[in-house]
């Protein structure tokens, strides 16, 4: 599972660098996302912009780490794909972590 | 293997079942790497080609779901073969997925309800998939032929399940 991450002021900023998050590559990205926000800024934003598909395994992959986090810092996600904002909008955890249309960050950089 | 009466694949053939046109027809491993690839060669392939992106991004939900449960819960720590068959008739995807695994419990389909909870500590990891299911197809059956397990449903294929906008990308 690659991911690229980089930290921008109060936030870490991780790229998912595959096209799935899927119950074959599930456990992968709840490791790997253990491995980079072990010393993780109070803000960890999931830039998923290249993700074009997630199943239940992978929303509760995604979900675990939200948990993982708790209590200290908070899991946002950014640049939901269509099949993925489907995912998260009908299983009603897009009431549940803060959704940006791009990483916050970039958005700015980009105006 | 004991006397089975169950309709094999080939019963849902081209003519014979008022106009639907077999439009896939697969057997793989039901390991998780092999619904992948299934998923991947069906979704680039020709078949769905006719099928709108946001129709077909829904057809793969659901399969996923579907063919992953059989991994992970039919077939638990032996292996074992899925196949999948998809026909079309006008604007429906047709789809049965059978297996030989271990039967749904009670012989009956999980209810698929949401688990709600009061706090994001609480949130529950999994149990998404027969929701997901329920909620993106139709005419949902299961049945289970001596051995056989064979679940049924039909997916729209001119637009998709209940939804409302898509959030644009700047």
């Amino acid at each position: 599972m690659k991911m690229t991450s980089e930290t921008m002021g109060d936030m870490l900023v991780v790229q998912v660098d595959e096209t799935r998050i899927d119950a074959a590559g599930a456990i992968q990205f709840k490791e790997r996302m253990r491995e980079v926000t072990v010393d993780a800024a109070p803000r960890v934003v999931l830039d998923l912009s290249r993700v074009n598909f997630l199943d239940s395994s992978g929303l509760g992959a995604v979900v675990a780490v939200m948990k993982l986090l708790l209590p200290a810092r908070r899991l946002e996600l950014a640049g939901l794909t269509p099949t993925v904002e489907k995912v998260f909008r009908l299983t009603r955890m897009d009431g549940v972590f803060t959704i940006h249309p791009a990483v916050p960050g970039a958005l700015r950089d980009a105006v | 293997m004991p006397f089975e009466i169950h309709p094999e694949p080939d019963a849902v053939a081209p003519g014979d079942t008022g106009g639907r046109v077999v439009i896939a027809h697969l057997s793989f491993p039901a390991t998780f790497p092999s619904v992948r690839a299934a998923l991947g060669a069906l979704m680039a392939g020709p078949v769905l080609a006719t099928v709108p992106e946001d129709a077909r991004g829904t057809a793969e939900i659901v399969l996923a779901e579907a063919m992953n449960n059989i991994v992970e819960h039919a077939y638990v720590g032996v292996s074992g073969e899925i196949t999948l068959t998809l026909w079309q008739a006008g604007g429906e995807v047709g789809c049965r997925i059978t297996d030989r695994g271990l039967s749904m419990p009670d012989d009956t389909l999980p209810e698929g309800s949401l688990a709600m909870a009061d706090t994001p500590a609480d949130l529950p990891e999994g149990g998404f998939g027969w929701f997901l299911i329920r909620s993106l197809s139709r005419d949902l059956r299961y049945a289970r032929y001596g051995t056989l397990n064979e679940l049924t449903f039909v997916l729209d294929a001119e637009q998709s399940g209940p939804g409302g906008p898509v959030v644009s990308v700047l």
